[in-house]
């Protein structure tokens, strides 16, 4: 629920951050403001500002932030891996928005570039958050087949193209939260309302037509905060990197209640 | 230190209920986009607005079932809508129960009056 007054350490602009000037005979230099926060040293969050030779960096905020890394600051925590957009470890704030920073252009970002941890989660390291409570909702939808109908023994349970392609979208959600921790209804409600990653994980499984769990998938995600907390902000649709529309399934979801009752 | 994982406090929270609410606060929108501007555009239509005028137009059978529907309905919607609010906007438990609590009872208080009002006019008992 929502509380409007900060929690400790909420304030990055109470302690002064360090400046990480560009080397001399730099090239085009675009300035960082990165949040940085330990909850082990007891201080403040504060933002750092590094200048970044962008003639010598990737073309991608996540190039420069591991240059950052690399050749200013070795402090600096975040968290990556496949830098090509399918293991969402990079999810971050970036210029305001929700996104990956292997897949955001530093060119796409005017002026100075802002970066902070996916908003409203407890952060373990500077642009580090804890997503356990993700993680959790995830698991608790269920996200694999249900089936009480033997598999054929000679073959696979098969399924139309028609109906997989209703799975296919939905499948490919990469879990960034990026979505979940974009909804303000999210933030209010962080732990009895589902959030769009795990309903839509949830519709996946829902409309699969192999899957046998259907009606109590159904059951589970009918709750007035679980699913129904879902005020249709669709921060989720405008955040998510790989462009999958987790307000659509949200929204699938209650027309397939609503059918069940009418 | 939280006892309950994270898994359990997820699966703990939650219960059967809400795709009535939310269908409800459906079925009275599409109500309200018709009720709404019939109500509107019956009162601008008006000759005058005298006491007598009004009540001749209230005392109608169908003037009357509509208005009384239209009432109905907002007090529904609107009990139903701020209901949401609160529970997302009131943090303190104790503050958002008293919260409901008053917005149904101010709701439906108001709404059977109104509609008490729309009988007498209708069946002749007020004048």
């Amino acid at each position: 629920m929502a509380d409007f007054t900060l929690p400790a350490n909420s304030r990055y602009n109470e302690v002064p951050g360090r400046e990480f000037p560009a080397a001399a005979g730099a090239g085009r230099i675009k300035k960082f403001k990165i949040y940085r926060f330990d909850p082990d040293s007891g201080q403040k969050p504060r933002v750092d500002r590094y200048e970044v030779d962008t003639d010598r960096c990737g073309p991608m905020v996540l190039d420069a932030l591991i240059k950052i890394k690399s050749e200013l600051d070795p402090t600096l925590t975040f968290r990556r891996s496949c830098r090509e957009g399918i293991c969402g470890s990079c999810a971050m704030n970036i210029d305001g928005k929700n996104t990956l920073a292997c897949t955001k252009s530093i060119t796409e970002v005017k002026g100075d570039v802002n970066i902070f941890p996916l908003p409203h989660m407890p952060v373990v390291k500077d642009l580090v958050p804890d997503l356990t409570n993700f993680y959790a909702q995830y698991a608790a939808v269920q996200p694999w087949l249900q089936t009480r109908t033997p598999a054929p023994p000679d073959s696979e349970r098969l399924q139309s193209k028609e109906d997989q392609e209703k799975i296919d979208r939905p499948s490919a959600c990469i879990l960034c939260a990026c979505c979940s921790t974009s909804c303000p209804s999210y933030w209010w409600n962080p732990e009895r309302y589902l959030g769009p990653a795990a309903l839509m994980a949830a519709y996946r499984w829902i409309i699969d037509s192999r899957d046998e769990a259907t009606g109590e998938r159904l059951d589970f995600i009918e709750d007035s905060f679980r699913l129904y907390r879902c005020h249709t902000i669709m921060n989720c649709v405008e955040a998510c990197p790989k462009d999958l529309a987790p307000g659509k399934a949200i929204a699938e979801i209650k027309k397939l209640l609503v059918s069940r009752t009418v | 230190m939280k006892s309950k994982s994270p898994l359990g406090t997820v699966l703990g929270l939650g219960g059967h209920s809400g795709t009535h609410h939310w269908w409800m606060q459906k079925v009275t929108s599409i109500a309200l986009a018709f009720l709404g501007p019939w109500f509107v555009v019956r009162l601008l239509t008006l000759p005058n607005y005298h006491y007598d005028t009004l009540h001749a137009a209230l005392a109608r059978p169908t003037n009357a079932v509509l208005t009384a529907l239209f009432l109905i309905t907002v007090a529904h919607h609107s009990a139903a809508g701020i209901s949401v609010v609160i529970e997302d906007y009131v943090p303190s438990k104790a503050k958002k129960l008293a919260a409901l609590l008053v917005t149904q009872f101010l709701h439906w208080v108001l709404a059977a009056y109104a509609v008490l009002s729309v009988l007498k006019v209708a069946l002749g008992s007020a004048s």
